[in-house]
């Protein structure tokens, strides 16, 4: 007989019954405002899109069922989707990276403790916290290629022929990167809250056994930080995919959506003309649904990789 | 300790949450496509009194010139009351139209909307209204511009007021120091010029453009409404088909287009002059304020539409300018003084509860002249009829007359209206972005046409659908 085993059953009475009753449905009434949140504005639209997805809906008639019709146009006839998937796919493979690295490396300049820190800190954070529409149309003008500050500042320097930034399809993603990297703050006082949390007499045991600044970071701090570093690629992969408000914004400035010539036409400005200047909502409803697949599956796959790279400190709990 | 609960409330609000679905996740209407009903309409005999609601997308000052012409159609119709609400864009209009409480009537900016609108239903036919008791003769008040781009298929389904026109604009200071003493008319001599106009640096960059014969050059200059209509090309064949392919008119635009950059920029070399006009155009300033290139000068002749006015006398300019109709090309002199013409439309959206009351205002509206004439002097924007466009009392400056006659003209007009909205423009428009940065070469133009044609024609095959 095991120890569980041993201990005797209490038997359930009417009245244990109604109280349990009475408990539960106390805690129903405190939860019934995020249930009835999360029935009317997450799990009915769900539903609903997942349904508009097999049908042509242009918002004016009602839904007429088409089956795969849609998903089968998104893979075999519509242009504009592989154009977008390579757009999304540069930022997830390219953007993501580059955030991390300056995230970390600035975070490592801000983790000294000196009387100033505190106001670069705040520097550093206060330009993530800029209404994304505002920060875009302020780098319009800031990597506009001929009046733009960064280009009279690349002229004086002696570059000949500065980029022509959003004006170019070889370089607007890049000022995407650009505008990307100055709104770090978010993701730098993450990692900065994980650098602080490093054990310091980790560092102190690589300083006595002569262990260098290259070291230390690879063997300490890197492990260190690995679970921060996972959150913010699976968060940046997230956004990655439903990378919109820069995007639209600043084509817009330049000749339109996705201009130019479709370099920023990514897959949820995409998803977006074509359920609300297109009328084909049943369509955008497709192009969610298989964006949610594929962020799921990026997300699982990294899940599944991270158990290779991340280290937890709490170890037994990982 | 069980828990059922959960269990059964994850079951219960998965089965609520379908059966909304199933019930019914849109109010819908009736997929009729607006079915063609030309039995003239009885006149309106109920004088009950009631309130219309309007709906437009106008806000601030314009709002309030706007709800001022209520009054002249109070004092017509006493028992008629107009409740007008500002601010609301063709989305939240979309929107009230699937709830089931859509307003008696509805202004729209979109006029790409209409076809969708005229196609599906959701706003209401008029034809049997304005052949009826209380109808309009169509032919006497608006010019034959103004019903292309309200109708669909035949289905009035929409009336104009107020609209945009557009044609070119001229600084006179600079063309009078080039020797030019008048309008071009044809694009040869838009061309010529062009070439005198223009001024370049020392560097060997443009300081000042003649023309800027580029697609993407601000939203309105060079799209392919305008330019199709310049060059007199058809956007869809008699078989309802894209005419891209098909037409070579659109063929000769591109061509125009890539050897008027290599002459006047370029030296004859065509990646040398879009080279530097990509530069120019990168300095463009703010299209609707006082830094954009014609008002402050940068450029000598554009093409825009007749609110250029409006900026023009705000931004109080220092050059003297005119306006015209735009050139044409040489092989079509009787296009000359067409036009777009393309703006603001009214309509009663379908579950209108007081129709027939929001018909007397949207004729009211349309046809009056004073109504117009309002409208036109406070907004800027052309008067739609033909008596407010000859009326006295407009106060609009005399740069404002040719765009009068380019929306009067019978060869100018919009875009075909189809069910797909502007997805044609907007196919066209991503190819002529492309031919403008030359990542399209010569020889690739015809196969670069059809593709755009193909999208369109898919588009359409999606909309008709099986």
């Amino acid at each position: 007989m095991t120890a569980l085993e041993s201990v005797p059953r209490r038997e359930v009475t009417p009245q244990a019954r109604r109280q349990h009753r009475k408990q539960m449905l106390t805690v129903l009434a405190f939860m019934s405002p995020w249930i009835l949140g999360f029935l009317i504005f997450t799990l009915y639209p769900m539903i609903s899109s997942l349904y508009f997805s097999f049908t042509r809906y242009d918002l004016l008639g009602k839904p007429k069922w088409v089956g795969l019709h849609n998903y089968q146009f998104m893979f075999t006839q519509d242009v504009d989707f592989w154009l977008s998937v390579r757009n999304t796919l540069w930022i997830v493979v390219v953007a993501i990276p580059i955030r991390v690295v300056f995230a970390i490396l600035t975070a490592m300049l801000l983790v000294r403790a000196n009387k100033a820190i505190k106001i670069y800190r705040t520097m550093f954070f206060l330009p993530s916290i800029a209404p994304a529409v505002a920060a875009s149309l302020a780098f319009v003008f800031l990597l506009n290629p001929v009046y733009g500050p960064v280009n009279q500042l690349l002229s004086k320097l002696g570059v000949a022929n500065p980029p022509l930034w959003f004006q170019d399809p070889n370089w607007s993603k890049p000022g995407l990167v650009l505008l990307g990297l100055w709104g770090i703050g978010d993701t730098m006082i993450i990692f900065l809250a994980g650098l602080l949390d490093v054990p310091r007499q980790l560092y102190e045991a690589a300083d006595i056994e002569g262990a260098g600044g290259w070291q230390k970071f690879r063997y300490i701090t890197l492990p260190m930080i690995s679970p921060v570093i996972f959150f913010s690629v699976i968060t940046g992969i997230i956004g990655s995919f439903q990378y919109f408000t820069e995007a639209f914004v600043t084509s817009s400035q330049v000749g339109g959506l996705g201009a130019p010539e479709g370099s920023l036409l990514f897959y949820a400005t995409h998803l977006y003309d074509q359920g609300f200047q297109s009328f084909r909502m049943g369509y955008a409803s497709a192009l969610a649904w298989v964006l949610l697949v594929v962020t799921l599956i990026f997300t699982l796959l990294i899940f599944r990789g991270s158990k290779r790279f991340v280290f937890y400190q709490g170890g037994m709990f990982r | 300790m069980k828990m059922l609960l959960p269990r059964k409330l994850a079951a219960v609000s998965l089965l609520a949450a379908v059966s909304l679905v199933i019930s019914g996740c849109t109010a819908g209407t009736d997929d009729s496509g607006g079915g063609a009903s030309v039995a003239p309409a009885p006149s309106i005999t109920d004088k009950t009194p009631v309130t219309v609601t309007m709906w437009s997308p106008w806000t601030g000052r314009e709002l309030k010139q706007f709800n001022q012409i209520f009054a002249g159609f109070t004092a017509k119709y006493p028992w008629i009351t107009v409740d007008s609400k500002g601010g609301i864009p063709d989305d939240k209009l979309i929107a009230g139209i699937n709830s089931g409480k859509p307003p008696d009537i509805a202004i729209s900016f979109g006029v790409d909307n209409i076809g969708k609108y005229c196609q599906t239903g959701a706003w209401q036919n008029l034809s049997s209204r304005i052949a009826g008791g209380d109808g309009i003769d169509l032919a006497k008040v608006f010019p034959p511009s103004a019903l292309t781009y309200t109708s669909y298929k035949g289905q009035q389904c929409a009336l104009p007021f107020l609209t945009d026109a557009f044609g070119v604009y001229m600084n006179d200071d600079q063309m009078k120091a080039a020797g030019i003493t008048a309008p071009p008319k044809t694009l040869t001599e838009l061309q010529d010029m062009a070439k005198k106009l223009t001024k370049f640096g020392p560097d060997g960059a443009i300081t000042t453009a003649g023309f800027v014969p580029w697609f993407t050059y601000y939203c309105c200059a060079m799209t392919g409404v305008n330019m199709g209509n310049m060059f007199g090309a058809k956007w869809y064949g008699d078989d309802g088909k894209s005419a891209f392919a098909s037409d070579p008119q659109w063929a000769n635009l591109f061509k125009w287009q890539r050897q008027f950059v290599a002459d006047v920029y370029g030296n004859g070399d065509a990646a040398a002059g879009t080279a530097k006009l990509k530069k120019f155009i990168a300095g463009s300033g703010d299209e609707f304020g006082c830094s954009q290139d014609f008002v402050r000068g940068r450029v000598a002749i554009t093409i825009d539409g007749e609110w250029r006015n409006a900026y023009m006398k705000d931004c109080s300019v220092k050059f003297g300018y005119s306006t015209a109709a735009w050139p044409v090309p040489d092989d079509l002199p009787d296009r000359y003084g067409s036009g777009s013409a393309g703006g603001t439309v009214v309509g009663i959206p379908k579950g209108a509860v007081h129709a027939d009351a929001a018909w007397l205002l949207l004729r009211f509206m349309t046809t009056d002249t004073a109504t117009i004439v309002h409208m036109a002097n406070n907004i800027n924007n052309v008067p739609t009829t033909y008596d407010s466009a000859k009326s006295p009392q407009l106060t609009l400056p005399e740069q404002f007359k040719p765009f009068l006659d380019i929306y009067a003209n019978p060869m100018s007009s919009w875009r075909p209206n189809t069910g797909i909205g502007d997805t044609d423009e907007s196919v066209l428009g991503k190819l002529m972005d492309r031919w403008d940065n030359m990542s399209v070469r010569d020889g690739d133009l015809q196969s670069e046409l059809q593709k755009a044609a193909d999208q369109v024609n898919t588009a359409l095959n999606e909309v008709s659908g099986p």
